[in-house]
């Protein structure tokens, strides 16, 4: 699998090598960093349920996995559908005790919205999340009932039981934005999870093998290569000696045949400071 | 994300797009608003069996879209049935869509395109 990754495209130095370390270590902590989100807004997506409280009565937060909330959204939504059939109920009463139609009446005479939402935001783990909070608007007049010369009683009861359907509704919806938030968020930070931990680091890692591996050869080659150089030395000044050697013998040789050699001497001295010129001039050659 | 939070702080009305009975409720809950000027802008739309159905999407491209004020998008079912296509494709978090029952259908949580989002999420 590491393979398949490749690696990236640098020089193998030390400075580079040095620089992936420290992008491993970055991706290394970036990833328990972003594990440890995920997980944390796994857990939450659980806890906007308690905004959703009157319509969950029943249900105690005990559980907090994920999949949960799949099941708890399907109650809220089913619970959803009582208020609505109730309120529905009551308003089927204004009906038979208006005599008529009221319908079109309320229609014409909304003229200001006296129930209002705001949104709220929470910060959890660096995601803003949207809760609305329902509230009535002060100051309007809403219609006023005009012309509704009977059954004030049940349209009054019937308000109040639509805007109680109406406030499950606001929370039932910020649930739903909420967890509509919440799951984007969790996907993408998964997928940079993932990302780091099956792309980045295994390429890095890659890399810094890579470069270890080539500075090692390099390393290899230098020894072989200083080796060589002082083998070379070596076999130079074996090879001086030798003829100093043999040109001191030959001088000693001369000496005993003939003594007025002596003369000659430092003469001799002076080939054999060239010599040592004629190996420095080698070394040169090879370096 | 910042640019949603920003313009979630304007959203303060609720819309509905229902038949009679619903819308009728509704605004006797206080949600009905008509805006101001002489394009008056109402929140609702009520839906009977006259009404086209590109009326019906085009109140919905309007509240979704256009009108930067409504916060909850309340549909009776039955007329999210009628403009699936496009509540499918509204994966905004604002506003936020709200499948509701009417009197005469009751709810069914398999057609719910929230839920059906959420269902493929998990792979059921």
């Amino acid at each position: 699998m590491s393979g398949a990754v490749g690696r990236e495209a640098v020089f193998p130095t030390r400075q580079s090598l040095g620089l992936m370390k420290n992008k491993l270590k970055g991706a290394e902590i970036g990833h328990s960093l972003l594990k440890r989100k995920s997980e944390a807004l796994t857990k939450y997506v659980s806890i906007p349920i308690t905004i959703s409280r009157y319509i969950l009565t029943f249900h105690l937060l005990a559980n907090r996995r994920f999949r949960e909330i799949t099941r708890r959204i399907d109650e809220a939504k089913q619970k959803m559908g009582r208020v609505m059939q109730i309120a529905a109920f009551s308003l089927a009463e204004v009906s038979y005790a208006v005599g008529g139609d009221i319908g079109y009446q309320i229609q014409e005479s909304a003229k200001q919205a006296r129930f209002r939402v705001r949104a709220k935001q929470e910060n959890v783990s660096g995601v803003l999340l949207p809760s609305f909070e329902s509230y009535l608007q002060e100051g309007v007049n809403d219609f006023g009932l005009t012309g509704l010369g009977k059954g004030g009683q049940q349209i009054q009861r019937c308000r109040e039981t639509y805007a109680r359907a109406v406030e499950t509704l606001v929370e039932l919806a910020s649930l739903q934005t909420a967890f509509l938030i919440l799951d984007e968020v969790i996907k993408v930070v998964n997928r940079r999870v993932n990302a780091i931990e099956h792309v980045i680091i295994p390429r890095t890692e890659n890399t810094i093998k890579y470069i270890n591996s080539e500075l090692d050869e390099l390393d290899r080659e230098e020894f072989y290569r200083l080796k060589k150089v002082s083998g070379k030395k070596k076999r130079d000044v074996a090879a001086a000696d030798a003829e100093i050697l043999a040109a001191r013998q030959r001088a000693a040789e001369e000496q005993a045949a003939n003594p007025e050699a002596a003369a000659k001497t430092p003469s001799t001295k002076e080939e054999e400071s060239t010599d040592v010129l004629g190996e420095n001039e080698d070394n040169d050659v090879i370096f | 994300m910042a640019a949603s939070a920003a313009t979630s702080k304007d959203r303060q009305f609720l819309a509905v797009i229902g038949d009679e009975d619903s819308v009728t409720g509704l605004l006797l809950a206080g949600i009905g608003h008509v805006s101001d000027g002489p394009d008056a802008d109402k929140n609702f739309l009520v839906v009977d069996s006259t009404t086209e159905t590109s009326t019906i999407e085009e109140r919905f491209q309007r509240f979704t879209q256009d009108r930067k004020d409504i916060a909850v998008l309340l549909i009776n079912q039955h007329v999210a049935e009628r403009i699936r296509h496009k509540v499918d494709a509204f994966t905004d978090p604002f506003p936020a869509i709200l499948e509701i029952p009417s009197k005469d259908h009751p709810y069914d949580p398999e057609k719910d395109s929230v839920l059906k989002r959420v269902r493929r999420l998990f792979g059921e």
